[in-house]
């Protein structure tokens, strides 16, 4: 019997946090396509979200290069392909791990900082602040960020696809003599339009789930100081939910399209 | 003999009051509210006129803060009704809570200061948005105007935490006084300040309630504040407004509870 009354509380619970999102989402549409857009507080975000994560993803994506030819090559060696490893690298990197990686690397430090910056502002009453001074908070704070990480989680996932196949550039002259015009024409011929747009496209959906998950979580955040750690901390795991789920739903329509 | 001037109350005097009108600018009927089920309002009334002061005193916990949340329609009321300007707050669509907005100041207990901008750019943040002035010599006018007016006119292009608590106090009245506002609602505007600091606040919200002709509503633990600051003083128990008057006549009152408040203002 107690088992029943937390499980139909759970329920109610997830049913009310989906409806919270759903009308937060649609205040979202609804003020993106209102006038005044925050254009410098757009560019501030792109900054901080962009700028600020290139070193993070930079170093990562050549570790993840350079790691994913170590770990092939022993492989593709035993059975003679040693000469397929800058095509299987890129069709690797540009597809799938290059934006899922990126796109976890943002989640963790992305949607946690927002989660945190907004979280805290609603706990020191600046949202509060903000709403009783006439202005609007949402888009100031929650479309600026949502379009800021839209825009620039896809590049940083572009920059990093380039900066990985650096990587395996790097690790493949280890053991192998490469030139580095031979190595990039073969992993720039391994791939085709259906590697390159699906990739992109869902690095888009990534970007907002991250910053979607943030500002979420950070703008609906309880008024306590604890509050602020569970909201940075909900935003990460939360959006990288998302994008495992997105990933999967991804790679379901883009079999269906093109294969 | 200096210590006991220092000493000496500063209230607000009969003629600093002409001008307070009969028309009524808020106006609350029967004002319920509950949180879960807790009923933090059970019943609430409170009529404010044009040019007055109302300190509300109370425990913590009691509702105080819920009371003004409900005139600038943070909160919505279960029950009752709110009506600021005439106007129900919980009936108004989002571009006249928006225009009643611009008329209502609320300054916040902590100061709420948008801590990722300058102090200047704090004070621009709703003239640019609400009011639309893109006149930049318009808008370094109206900033200074208010910073001078809280002497802090060397703060504008500090960051909020390069201010001290008190500060931040005065900033959070210049930013909210900025816009001009008609009513202003305070929470707790001395709230973890020393008692000289605590006293100019109050001197400063008196002398700005002078200058901008505002009607307030001060929520304060502070009897300090409340002598300097009130007209009328209500005060708020278990969701109820249980005694109302001037400072003066709650401080002689015969009332065991309403007394207990007054116990170190005699």
């Amino acid at each position: 019997m107690a088992d029943q009354v937390i499980s139909s509380s759970g329920w109610k619970k997830w049913l009310e946090s989906v409806g919270d999102q759903t009308v937060f989402l649609s205040r979202f549409f609804r003020n993106v396509f209102r006038g005044g857009f925050e254009w410098s507080e757009f560019v501030r975000q792109c900054y901080e979200i962009g700028y600020r994560s290139l070193t993070l993803v930079g170093i990562t994506s050549f570790i993840m290069g350079l790691v994913l030819i170590l770990q092939l090559r022993p492989t593709l060696v035993e059975f003679g392909a040693e000469s397929m490893l800058p095509h299987t690298l890129s069709v690797s990197v540009i597809r799938e791990i290059g934006p899922v990686i990126t796109a976890i690397i943002c989640a963790g430090k992305i949607a946690s900082s927002i989660g945190a910056e907004l979280g805290s502002m609603k706990v020191t009453e600046q949202i509060d602040a903000m709403e009783v001074s006439g202005a609007n908070p949402v888009q100031y704070l929650v479309v600026t960020r949502i379009l800021a990480t839209s825009f620039m989680v896809p590049l940083l996932a572009m920059l990093g696809d380039v900066i990985s196949l650096f990587g395996g550039y790097f690790a493949l002259n280890f053991t192998d003599d490469i030139s580095f015009t031979l190595y990039f024409t073969k992993c720039v011929a391994a791939l085709d339009f259906t590697d390159y747009m699906p990739a992109l496209i869902k690095t888009i959906f990534f970007g907002f789930a991250i910053g979607f998950v943030g500002c979420y979580k950070g703008y609906t955040s309880d008024k306590g100081t604890e509050s602020v750690g569970i909201a940075a901390n909900s935003a990460v795991v939360t959006a990288s939910l998302w994008i495992f789920f997105i990933d999967m739903m991804a790679v379901q329509i883009t079999n269906l399209l093109y294969y | 003999m200096a210590d006991t001037v220092a000493q000496q109350p500063i209230r607000r005097k009969a003629a600093d009051q002409s001008d307070r009108t009969d028309e009524t600018v808020i106006e609350i009927k029967g004002l319920k509210k509950a949180f879960g089920n807790k009923e933090v309002l059970k019943n609430i009334n409170l009529t404010l006129k044009r040019g007055e002061n109302i300190v509300v005193l109370g425990r913590s916990g009691q509702g105080k803060s819920v009371t003004i949340q409900c005139i600038v329609g943070l909160l919505t009321p279960d029950e009752g009704s709110v009506k600021v300007f005439g106007q129900e707050v919980a009936e108004l669509n989002n571009e006249q809570l928006k225009d009643l907005r611009t008329k209502v100041g609320f300054l916040f207990q902590s100061g709420a200061l948008y801590d990722s901008m300058t102090v200047r750019e704090n004070m621009e943040f709703a003239l640019t948005r609400v009011l639309k002035i893109k006149d930049q010599a318009e808008l370094d006018s109206r900033v200074m105007e208010v910073l001078e007016g809280v002497g802090l006119p060397e703060a504008a292009d500090k960051m909020p935490s390069d201010l001290s608590g008190g500060m931040r106090k005065r900033v959070g009245l210049a930013r909210t006084l900025i816009v001009k506002p008609e009513i202003m609602l305070y929470d707790e505007p001395t709230t973890g300040l020393d008692p000289i600091t605590s006293r100019e606040i109050s001197e400063l919200i008196l002398e700005m309630q002078k200058k901008f002709k505002t009607s307030s509503i001060i929520i304060t633990h502070d009897m300090d504040c409340a002598r300097i600051t009130s007209d009328r003083v209500v005060i708020m128990s278990e969701g109820e407004y249980v005694a109302e008057g001037t400072f003066d006549e709650l401080q002689q009152s015969d009332n065991e509870f309403v007394k207990s408040y007054f116990l170190d203002t005699k």
